[in-house]
């Protein structure tokens, strides 16, 4: 007899419907899902706002230029699931216990067999007279923040002055909304009744530090005041008043003075609520109901409402625990917190306050170098109960996991900047949690590499989750898969490929400092084998940025990628197209009419690029010296278009000619084209400069973009479009153009030099340890010493730079590679068919080819449309 | 004329060029009875004929591949969409996320400094 499967799937599946469309009922989705692997839960989500759960605690970064798009958390795919429907813009109107339903605003009724509410908080706001004007907002969702924005551009656009707008609440939320309006070129002010910033999180001293830190940024504080009065002019915002103190004129107020948990639902449905609000629920978050669960900010755990994300997390993963028959259980909550607020880094672990009895504080305060750091010792100073840090938290990450453990050592030298301390690091006992966003120890995250066979920290991290919320524990991540893989005798692999066992910037330091010249000398002394399409391209690269002549000089010639081989394009038939240079954009009439001349008398498809010039296509290999000369002749040179290299520089018109241009970006570009013309890097790079803040260069969109200001040009970097496009962030500010120029100089060589192979300067600046900021220290502050040889580097760079095309038009050996066929040169491949299309030529298709009715590409291919 | 090499018997070896016309590690291309053959000359010295159609973009553009090595077989790679051949044999060594499709060699001997392609020994037909 044969052994049939069994129907695995239920005789019923069961309802489960979340009220709530935020960060914590996503994670339950993805959770429950993720260990649901029989189906036993069909899930419907209703979500209030018109979009999938975002983002919050990244809100603020809507203003520094991401979009709404930006704040997705994880996939689509977990909303295209079967057995999960998301219900967007519908609300849950009432609950009946009883028959186990849930009423909608859209009129349906919805049974459940289990309901979880995770309907999170509204932004509490002050009885304050005049709280209702316009003007005034709170903070809490994409749609406060984008009528934020609008109210302020609006206002902007109204008055002669900067736009003048305050914060009631100095915690963190009033902090981050500090900072959306910096964002918007607001004058802002942060109100704290307090006595300090954050108060919840830091102490004294650290409130002190903090507000220094933020009064540099240009952010006033007031602490210790109570606003009083908004007193409104034509129904809009114009002045507060406090209960001390002199009056503050204001366009725009933000409430940030804290939560209320929503919990009417469940208030109307019958269920406990908390002294505070909240819905009560036990340590597995269960109500008194059996069905019914809250999780997030509206539940009431332990007595209190937590308003951070991770333990919400955390109560997610124990409903999906419980419904699926586990027994977890909450906790208690990891208040932990590290924040930037305004670029401040803040961190906020374990017993910040000391209350313990007989805890020692241990402070280093340097108003100087803007940080304060306190660290909280058991009595006996061994054992690390808390601390607070201010200015500098990059001890956080491998701090916060030690709470609770001994510290060992001096604990002063674990407050030392990075660098100067010994880094703790690979000795963690295997409970202590690392990633508390999404609740990882150190444990789970060694068994995912000696067990679940990840080999590096982009495996570990799909596999655990670790580091993938706010990322703030990803160093000391990185630092355990690495010591656990050189622990398990597996050397942490950084080889380019089979042939050469060193990364991409090992390769390049080694060619450089050994000074060598040639391929074989490479592969001899530090690979094996003849190499491949990995390694000999890298190599070929790292030769030309070394400036060391000619791409295809010699044995180099064999080690170019076909299109840096014949320099040009290949295109799906084997022809290639041709992009000549036409720095910054700027063309002139005689140079557009050559061009277009050159494409007439060899029948290109000629079509306007991206990147402000002309692609000419269908050349033939053997046809590519002809139209080069052509085009040398008439002043153009190579524009790289083939290269792992500087592309273009994008610019708008710019103060010439533009009404509102306050820079010359057009020259600025030209410039910057014509210096970092050629230049050979890890993958290409595009540069962007826009003449004032319209940005209709889109220089954002690019690896380096400019954006002038009416005091100079402000420095944007790591921008790309492409598969995962990335907007270009905020690097230095008001440079002047010498400034500038240095500025990119060091940047783009530090590149050149540092990247891994086809890594564009996005992923390499999130890669890059300590990120955007130890490259910004690098860059501007030369924190590695390697300044000098940085700006001597681009400029042999720009003194060594000569036409790659002319060279080779100069040079006979390099021509005769052109030819079609070693035994038949005046022969013409027969092999290219174009047809017309709308008065051009374009590759014919296979039936096209086999019903004959083709052209063959020739000199003088005439096209019928 | 058809640019797809058919297996058929070849009458004798051709002459297409000189040993020293070949770049080693960089392909030319060859006209054999009318098929475009890569023919591409090793670091060693060695001198290998293999069809210059990309099977899997239909360009004729093998012989612009990058030369290498895996482990020690010689290898060429399709600059269209990266698939790896070995140079003695015509195997698809990867696929490239694609099925791996073979291409067809020739007989290569190299007479008195001249390279001779096809003939004597038979064309060895994998396609």
């Amino acid at each position: 007899m044969i052994d049939m499967p069994e129907d695995t799937a239920p005789t019923t599946q069961q309802h489960l419907v979340i009220i709530g469309g935020g960060m914590v009922a996503r994670r339950l989705v993805d959770a429950l899902r993720a260990r649901d692997g029989e189906g036993r839960w069909a899930v419907t989500l209703l979500a209030e706002e018109p979009r999938a759960p975002y983002d919050r605690v990244a809100l603020t970064s809507y203003f520094t230029g991401r979009e709404p798009e930006d704040l997705a958390l994880g996939g689509q795919e977990l909303w295209d699931d079967p057995l999960v429907t998301l219900r967007r813009g519908v609300r849950a109107e009432a609950i009946d216990r009883g028959a186990r339903t849930v009423t909608t605003s859209t009129g349906q009724v919805l049974g459940y067999d289990a309901l979880v509410l995770a309907t999170g908080s509204y932004a509490a706001v002050p009885p304050v007279p005049g709280k209702d004007l316009r003007g005034a907002f709170v903070y809490r969702t994409i749609d406060d923040v984008a009528d934020l924005r609008a109210f302020v551009e609006q206002r902007r656009g109204e008055v002669d002055r900067p736009v003048r707008g305050a914060v009631v609440g100095g915690g963190l939320l009033g902090l981050e909304a500090a900072g959306a309006l910096r964002a918007l070129d607001v004058d802002t002010t942060v109100v704290e009744f307090a006595p300090r910033l954050m108060p919840l999180q830091v102490d004294g001293g650290g409130g002190e530090a903090l507000k220094r830190l933020i009064e540099g940024l240009g952010v006033s504080v007031r602490t210790s005041t109570a606003t009083s009065k908004i007193v409104g002019e034509r129904g809009a915002v114009s002045r507060m008043k406090f209960s001390e103190g002199p009056a503050l004129d204001v366009d725009v107020v933000i409430f940030a003075v804290g939560v209320r948990p929503r919990d009417e639902l469940a208030r109307d449905a019958g269920l406990e609520v908390g002294e505070r609000g909240g819905v009560v629920v036990d340590d597995a978050c269960a109500t008194a109901d059996p069905a019914i669960w809250a999780i997030g900010e509206v539940a009431c755990i332990g007595g209190r409402c937590l308003g951070l994300v991770a333990p919400g997390y955390t109560m997610a993963e124990i409903v999906a625990d419980r419904l699926l028959g586990g027994s977890g259980t909450f906790p208690g909550a990891d208040l932990s917190t590290k924040l930037k607020l305004l670029g401040v880094d803040v961190a906020s672990f374990g017993d910040a306050f000391a209350q313990e009895p007989g805890a020692l504080e241990v402070v280093i305060s340097d108003p100087v170098a803007g940080v304060y750091k306190k660290l909280v010792m058991s009595d006996d100073a061994r054992t690390l109960r808390g601390g607070i840090l201010v200015g500098d938290a990059s001890a956080y990450s491998s701090l916060r996991p030690r709470v609770g453990r001994e510290l060992g050592g001096d604990p002063a030298a674990h407050l030392l900047p990075e660098g100067l301390a010994p880094a703790p690091a690979g000795d963690l006992p295997d409970e202590a949690a690392v990633c508390s966003c999404n609740n990882v120890t150190a444990g789970e995250i060694r068994r995912a590499v000696c067990e679940g066979g990840c080999t590096d920290l982009a495996g570990v991290k799909a596999c655990t989750k670790a580091g993938t919320s706010c990322g703030s524990c990803l160093p000391l991540v990185k630092k355990l898969v690495t010591s656990e893989l050189e622990a398990a005798g597996v050397e942490v692999s950084r080889a380019l490929c089979e042939h050469i066992d060193l990364s991409r910037a090992e390769l390049f330091d080694v060619v450089r400092v050994q000074g060598l010249t040639t391929f074989s000398e490479i592969i001899a002394r530090h690979g094996r084998g003849r190499g491949c399409d990995i390694c000999r391209p890298v190599i070929g690269s790292i030769l030309a940025s070394l400036g060391t002549g000619h791409i295809l000089d010699g044995e180099r010639a064999t080690i170019q990628d076909t299109n840096d081989f014949v320099m040009a394009n290949l295109q799906k038939d084997g022809s290639y197209s041709v992009v000549p240079r036409i720095p910054g954009g700027e063309v002139t009439p005689e140079g557009l009419i050559a061009i277009g001349e050159v494409a007439r008398d060899f029948g290109l498809y000629t079509k306007i690029t991206g990147g402000q010039r002309v692609d000419l296509f269908g050349a033939r290999i053997d046809q590519l010296p002809q139209i080069w000369q052509r085009l040398v002749d008439a002043g153009f040179e190579s524009g790289h278009a083939y290269g792992k290299s500087l592309r273009t520089v994008k610019s708008c018109v710019g103060s010439t000619w533009c009404r509102f241009g306050v820079q010359d970006s057009v020259g600025l570009a030209i410039d910057l084209e014509l210096r970092y013309r050629g230049l050979r890097s890890p993958h290409k790079i595009k540069l962007g400069v826009s003449g004032c803040a319209r940005e209709c260069a889109e220089a954002r969109g690019k690896d380096v973009g400019i954006i002038a200001t009416d005091n100079g040009w402000n420095l944007y970097v790591g921008g790309n479009g492409g598969f995962t496009p990335r907007h270009a962030q905020l690097f230095a500010e008001d440079l002047d153009t010498d400034e500038l120029v240095r500025t990119v100089d060091r940047f783009l060589m530090y590149y050149v030099r540092t990247a891994d192979r086809l890594q564009r300067t996005a992923p390499w600046i999130e890669e890059h340890e300590g990120g955007i900021d130890a490259i910004h220290s690098v860059v501007l502050h030369d924190s590695l010493g390697i300044a000098e040889d940085l700006d001597a580097a681009m400029a042999a760079h720009v003194d060594g730079y000569r036409d790659e095309w002319a060279a080779t038009l100069a040079d006979p050996d390099k021509l005769a590679r052109f030819a079609p066929f070693v035994n038949a040169p005046e022969t013409v491949d027969d092999s290219l068919a174009y047809v017309g299309e709308r008065g051009q030529a374009r590759p014919a298709t296979a039936q096209e080819r086999a019903s004959g009715s083709v052209l063959i590409a020739g000199t003088t291919l005439e096209v019928r449309a | 004329m058809t640019s797809t090499p058919t297996a058929r018997p070849e009458a004798a070896a051709v002459r297409v060029c000189a040993l020293t016309d070949l770049v080693p590690e960089r392909g030319s291309v060859a006209l054999v009875d009318g098929a475009q053959v890569a023919i591409v000359r090793t670091h060693d010295g060695q001198v290998y004929a293999i069809d210059n159609r990309d099977p899997y973009s239909g360009a004729q553009i093998i012989a612009r591949g990058l030369v290498g090595t895996r482990g020690d077989v010689p290898t060429i790679v399709s600059p269209m969409y990266k698939q790896i051949w070995d140079l003695r044999t015509g195997a698809c060594l990867d696929g490239a996320g694609s099925d791996p499709i073979a291409l067809r060699t020739w007989p290569v001997r190299v007479v008195d400094g001249a390279v001779l392609v096809g003939g004597a020994a038979g064309a060895v037909d994998r396609g």
